[in-house]
């Protein structure tokens, strides 16, 4: 097993907005998904829109190594979980990846969140490996922020869509089919007209019939000065959790795992309000606090991070 | 009509055939049902939604009632009963919504106020003893009737979880569509295997089982569709899937004089799904066609 990079760590580049509300409280109903912070909030790129402002300086998280996760993928065992999710920053970056993939594929489904920069052909192989070998779905979700160089380039950065878009193509050449995730940066009208061009951009590289997910904008970090941030009434009170489902929210059913700590959702990596405890076992005995702005976000769209609306994101 | 079907299995019943989703298939759960007859079962459940995808609803019922079947309750049969926008299946993407809200209004508007009534009144779940098995059969899973439980998204150790949560030592479910099992030892809830493999064999044995669905094949390029066939010997469980052969062309003609969607008459013909891909997972979708 490689080594983790060393671990440092330096003030975070931006600082978190001012916690805005004592906010409601909602309890664990069960531990579904496992989230592993594992590139920290270190990225190759520096996305304008990344509500947690992950960049290449950016080290207020660092890296998971493997063996930090493998033993919190042996607590979640006994917690009965059933997906994890890897993010970042971007996963790619952490030289302990694909250890780390193969170890938790040999437990469960896997979702790795990526910008697919990162993804050589050797990389791609590696991955068709792993999900061959394994019984579990490996599922790529890949950030791809508009259809055209243009207007992705301008939220991610210069020639970032050709570098996705080609390794879009690697991953369906071997039969991995990436959900592609974006962010919607147009009016809600012009939601019929994207997709058209997604699914018309994305079947030059070979991919028909994509998987694609359109995530509404979490207005902090980045994205806050990118567009604008949260007005005072998008906060989430007691009285807005009154016949509320709860299981629509990520932290009645999730929790994240990092190098420094557990949190109660990947959203709120920059809010103290929202770090549960040093271990998992600690985090989910203890109830999430619906203390931030972000949270209005996943009360008003319901669990967008999840691949799917499953058990913690569907009414019923 | 008012469906008289059985609400319970009966003690000492030691080989069941489970049907899943029969979406309105009336022609494959008659078939299904001669089969099972045939193979020398005891006894009979089907695990709900009964309506859905396939034409005229309501030539189910009468075929479930003139043969007792008991009846779990579908997330589309609560929907139908309860009268709700849809299917509560949580589709987001636009062409699998299209003809998901078509063949929910087609269903909806096809299926009598008796029929519906009565899918209200089914159990969300039923437990039975098979041998000296506790059975749980529900449609998505015991806690929730609309999850779904791929083969791919599944991990051992949770399955071990839904099992000790309900008490039980077999769960049957469906609401995926595609059959699949596993069994494991509750002392060791990381390790699964398929049913009949070799494991530490005694009394912590575990088993879940996807019976499958009757409603449309199970997108492997084949014409028949499936249901499981179980039998317990003590605490020893078999299981068998059985593919069933119907006249789907017979169907595929009433689909198309009903004029439901050409895309779902495809499906009955090739074997391959091709709408309501959203929800599968990465290995399920890559091992079809769409």
């Amino acid at each position: 097993m490689s080594k983790a990079l060393p671990i440092t760590a330096s003030e975070p580049t931006v600082a978190p907005q001012p916690r805005r509300s004592e906010g409601p409280t909602v309890e664990l109903r069960a531990l579904d998904q496992l989230w592993f912070q594992v590139a920290g909030t270190v990225c190759n790129l520096r996305c304008r829109h990344c509500f947690i402002s992950c960049s290449p300086e950016n080290h207020s998280h660092w890296f998971m190594s493997r063996d930090e996760v493998a033993g919190h993928l042996e607590t979640s065992i006994r917690w009965g979980v059933k997906e994890y999710y890897f993010t970042g920053g971007e996963p790619f970056m952490n030289r302990d990846m694909m250890g780390i993939l193969g170890d938790a594929l040999a437990l469960g489904p896997v979702t790795v969140l990526t910008n697919a920069t990162l993804l050589p052909t050797r990389t791609v192989e590696g991955l068709r490996r792993l999900a061959r070998t394994s019984p579990y779905t490996l599922e790529l979700r890949v950030s791809i922020d508009g259809v055209t160089a243009e207007m992705n380039d301008e939220i991610r950065g210069a020639g970032t869509f050709d570098r996705a878009l080609d390794a879009v193509g690697r991953l369906v050449a071997v039969g991995l089919l990436p959900i592609i995730t974006t962010m919607q940066t147009w009016a809600d009208d012009r939601n019929d007209e994207v997709l058209r061009s997604f699914r018309s951009v994305l079947a030059g590289v070979g991919y028909v019939r994509p998987r694609l997910k359109i995530l509404p904008p979490l207005r902090i970090g980045a994205e806050a000065r990118r567009d604008r941030p949260y007005n005072g009434v998008e906060l989430v009170d007691r009285d807005m959790m009154t016949g509320y489902p709860e299981e629509l929210l990520l932290c009645s059913g999730a929790r994240l795992v990092t190098a420094s700590g557990v949190w109660a959702c990947p959203i709120l990596l920059d809010y103290p309000s929202a770090r549960l405890g040093d271990t998992l076992d600690e985090a989910a005995t203890r109830p999430a606090v619906l203390a931030e702005q972000a949270c209005f976000t996943c009360w008003t769209h319901g669990a967008i991070c999840s691949n799917l609306p499953g058990f913690a994101a569907d009414p019923a | 009509m008012s469906p008289g079907t059985s609400t319970r299995i009966e003690p000492g019943v030691r080989r069941l055939a489970a049907f899943g989703g029969v979406y309105s298939n009336h022609l494959a759960l008659e078939a299904a049902i001669a089969d099972a007859e045939s193979r020398g079962a005891d006894a009979m459940i089907c695990l709900g939604d009964l309506g859905a995808f396939g034409p005229h609803p309501d030539k189910v019922f009468p075929v479930l009632e003139a043969h007792g079947i008991p009846v779990v309750k579908g997330n589309y049969d609560d929907s139908i009963a309860r009268g709700l926008d849809d299917c509560q299946c949580g589709y987001t993407d636009p062409r699998d919504n299209y003809y998901a809200r078509l063949s929910y209004r087609y269903t909806f508007d096809r299926t009598s106020p008796q029929n519906r009534a009565w899918m209200g009144e089914l159990p969300d779940a039923l437990r039975f003893r098979l041998g000296d098995l506790e059975v749980l059969a529900c449609h998505g899973s015991p806690r929730r009737t609309n999850e779904f439980l791929w083969e791919s998204t599944t991990p051992t150790h949770f399955l071990d979880k839904l099992t000790r949560d309900s008490g039980s030592d077999v769960i049957l479910g469906t609401h995926t569509g595609i059959h699949w099992a596993r069994e494991w030892d509750a002392c060791a809830p990381t390790k699964g295997y398929p049913i009949g493999a070799s494991g530490a064999p005694g009394a912590s044995r575990r088993a879940f089982v996807n019976v499958g669905a009757l409603g449309r094949p199970a997108n492997d390029g084949r014409q028949e569709v499936w249901y499981a066939l179980l039998e317990a010997e003590g605490r020893e469980l078999s299981v068998q899937f059985v593919p069933v052969a119907y006249d789907h062309e017979a169907l595929a003609s009433e689909m198309r004089s009903e004029e439901l969607p050409e895309e779902f008459v495809e499906t009955i013909l090739t074997g391959w799904w091709t709408t309501c891909l959203e929800i599968l997972p990465g290995k399920e979708r890559a091992a079809g066609r769409w």
